[in-house]
């Protein structure tokens, strides 16, 4: 099928700014989808709110616009009761761990079969502009407009440290890549992570002086390094992008299928 | 495999924002934006159907055909 036809055309042009990042985020998915070959009814797409989360809107699977911080919760009755389907739930960073962190850590600890990708644009997009647990020390925002004083979350190491069983990282820059990575944690049975950074040209990018979405964009390339990089050792600032793990462990459908047997013997 | 060539730019008026991301990625600077700010290509000749605007545009609003 072609990328196009997994669109809700009749809603296009979508409601993102010019040059926002999260329309080339929705780009990448739909390539991975498409060489996938995945038919719409296979995939349940659930997000909660923000102008990442718009973006059940536009594809044409069975979808679910939820709750502001709540879209793995929902996922997650989802997935239990209708196993067989393949569940993505795209968040913006305020959504997936700010109001949303704690649904974040358990469900990479339980292990539930999903691919969760996290939108990060480093600020709250949607509602005007203001920090987010992504947006870092010295950042500019409507709720920070002396600089930001606190420190921010790094997405891969929570995740690891949480135990999701597939961690990745990329950008919109790299959309090739960004692309593999979606194809690959869609793949893994597990709760897999990609993190993909961002742009926000209208609040962000206005705030901060980082210029043109194109600017923006092209920044992803002079500040990621491949995972194991040198450069990496000699600029610790560098952010690594590609695949932090990738391991087997029991998913929690499946062990939710052996109790339920367990349970009916008696 | 042999590279695939450039049979023409199919550049949707209507969702194209203006943001210049084609234009400014693209590696044999083929693409500009008009006075109504939507991209077109306007040395298509020098294109190599890389398809780098294609896959890095937000709006969905450039595709390119190949033989
Ligand atoms: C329970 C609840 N609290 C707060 C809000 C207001 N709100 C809507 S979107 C949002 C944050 C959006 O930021 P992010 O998740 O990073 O998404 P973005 O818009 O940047 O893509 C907030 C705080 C809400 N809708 N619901
Ligand atoms: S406000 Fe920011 S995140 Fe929201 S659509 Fe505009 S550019 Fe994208
Ligand atoms: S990247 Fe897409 S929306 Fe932006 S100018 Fe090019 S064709 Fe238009
Ligand atoms: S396919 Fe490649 S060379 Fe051709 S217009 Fe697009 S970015 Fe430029
Ligand atoms: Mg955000």
């Amino acid at each position: 099928m072609a990328v196009k036809d997994y669109i809700r055309q009749r809603f296009l042009p979508h409601m993102w700014c010019p040059g926002c990042g999260h329309g080339t985020v929705l780009n990448s998915l739909l390539r991975a989808v498409e060489r996938l070959g995945m038919s719409k009814n296979e995939i349940v797409m659930v997000s909660g709110i923000g102008c990442s989360s718009r973006i059940s809107g536009y594809v044409d699977f069975h979808t679910l616009h939820t709750l502001h911080g709540r879209a793995l919760a929902f996922a997650t009755g989802v997935k239990l009761s209708k196993p067989e389907l393949n569940v993505i739930v795209p968040m913006g960073d305020g959504d997936a761990l700010a109001i949303g962190g704690n649904h974040f850590i358990h469900a990479c600890r339980r292990n539930i079969d999903m691919t969760a990708i996290v939108m990060n644009n480093r600020i709250y997009g949607m509602t005007g502009g203001q920090f987010s647990p992504m947006s870092g020390v010295g950042i500019h925002a409507t709720t920070a407009p002396y600089a930001n004083i606190d420190r921010d979350f790094d997405v891969v190491e929570m995740a690891l440290a949480a135990g999701a069983t597939f961690v990745a990282r990329s950008t919109v820059y790299h959309a090739q890549q960004a692309t593999d990575l979606i194809k690959q944690a869609i793949l893994h049975e597990g709760f897999s992570v990609v993190e993909i950074l961002s742009q926000c040209p209208t609040h962000f990018g206005r705030k901060n002086k980082q210029g043109a979405a194109a600017d923006m964009m092209a920044h992803y390339k002079d500040i990621t390094v491949p995972v194991g990089s040198k450069k990496k050792a000699a600029n610790p600032e560098l952010i690594e992008r590609g695949i932090f793990v990738q391991k087997d462990a029991p998913e929690y459908c499946q062990e939710y299928d052996k109790i339920m047997q367990q349970a009916m013997k008696g | 495999m042999a590279k695939k060539k450039l049979k023409a730019h199919h550049i949707d008026r209507d969702w194209c924002k203006g943001c210049g991301i084609c234009v400014h990625f693209c590696p044999k600077n083929v693409l500009e934006l008009d006075d109504l700010d939507k991209a077109f290509a306007a040395r298509p000749e020098d294109c190599i159907a890389c398809k780098l605007c294609e896959i890095r545009c937000p709006d969905f609003a450039i595709e390119i055909e190949t033989e």
